[in-house]
């Protein structure tokens, strides 16, 4: 089974995380004033990349903490940040 | 009107129907804990809340990630960076909380009662590790989970905090309802040995 490591407990195996979908998506400064579409935009799109992808993850069933983790949705090999900035 | 007797509900442990079958177990001595009275402390780790913390409940709070320190009367185990666990046998739970909380409180922290969150089982035996390595899938020799540590993990399908008090002696706290689980869960892998 899969690693994933938490930035508290360690690597610890998959079934004790749970996905939480794509990291640094900003809450709109003025929601009421965006139209519907944009308001969808905010709610139902994400990007989808083939390679790295920053993503929220929570250690369910360890610390319950939540993290940012980048994941090479290739290859499923978590990546540092730093790595992935070149 | 005479005064009469208030009756109350004898406590029994949530594992008092499976004793007979925990004791069973010849190669590792399974023995239901005594419950303690247990505070959830949510506070901030750095500046002088767990000191002020550490001052009411009478020794230092875990510093490390994944650790436990004994307290006069129990346990202090790290759960996350700004949670621990604090639990006591000598305390009534509503004191435990309240002496705690109002340390934490004056540094933007807050304890809350968890007595009846989770029971114990204490497994002792040289074989104690290997019944819980046959169901969880954290390293738990003793080089890696030496005495001092704990974690919170899945032992099957349940959430379990595993506490490391020797080599052959490890503690498990559960969820009550699902205690009765990793009860028969334990007794089955047990056949094994």
């Amino acid at each position: 089974m899969q690693l994933i490591s938490c930035p508290w407990c360690g690597p610890r195996e998959e079934v004790e995380f749970s996905y939480g979908g794509q990291a640094a998506v900003a809450y709109p400064e003025h929601p009421a004033a965006l139209t519907d579409e944009q308001w969808a935009r905010f709610v139902f799109f994400r990007d989808n990349p083939k390679g790295p992808f920053a993503e929220r993850w929570v250690h369910a069933a360890g610390c319950r903490r939540w993290f940012t983790a980048v994941r090479d949705t290739r290859t499923h090999r978590f990546v540092s940040p730093s790595e992935v900035t070149s | 009107m005479a005064d009469l007797p208030v009756p109350t509900l004898p406590w029994a442990h949530p594992l008092e129907s499976r004793r007979a079958r925990l004791e069973d177990v010849s190669a590792v001595r399974q023995e239901l804990s005594a419950p303690v009275a247990a505070v959830d402390l949510r506070l901030d780790p750095a500046g002088a809340g767990p000191a002020a913390v550490a001052a009411v409940v009478g020794g230092p709070l875990p510093e490390r990630p994944d650790t436990w320190t004994a307290l006069p009367a129990g346990l202090a185990l790290r759960l996350g960076p700004d949670e621990w666990l604090l639990t006591s046998s000598r305390a009534r739970p509503e004191d435990w909380e309240f002496g705690v909380d109002e340390a934490a409180l004056a540094h933007g922290g807050s304890a809350v009662d968890v007595s009846a969150q989770r029971t114990s089982l204490r497994l002792r035996g040289q074989r104690a590790r290997d019944l819980l390595a046959s169901c969880c899938a954290l390293d738990l020799r003793p080089a890696s989970f030496p005495r001092g540590r704990c974690a919170q993990t899945l032992l099957g399908q349940s959430a379990v905090l595993l506490v490391a008090h020797d080599t052959d002696d490890l503690q498990l706290f559960v969820r009550t309802s699902f205690a009765g689980y990793v009860a028969d869960l334990l007794v089955d892998a047990a056949h094994d040995f």
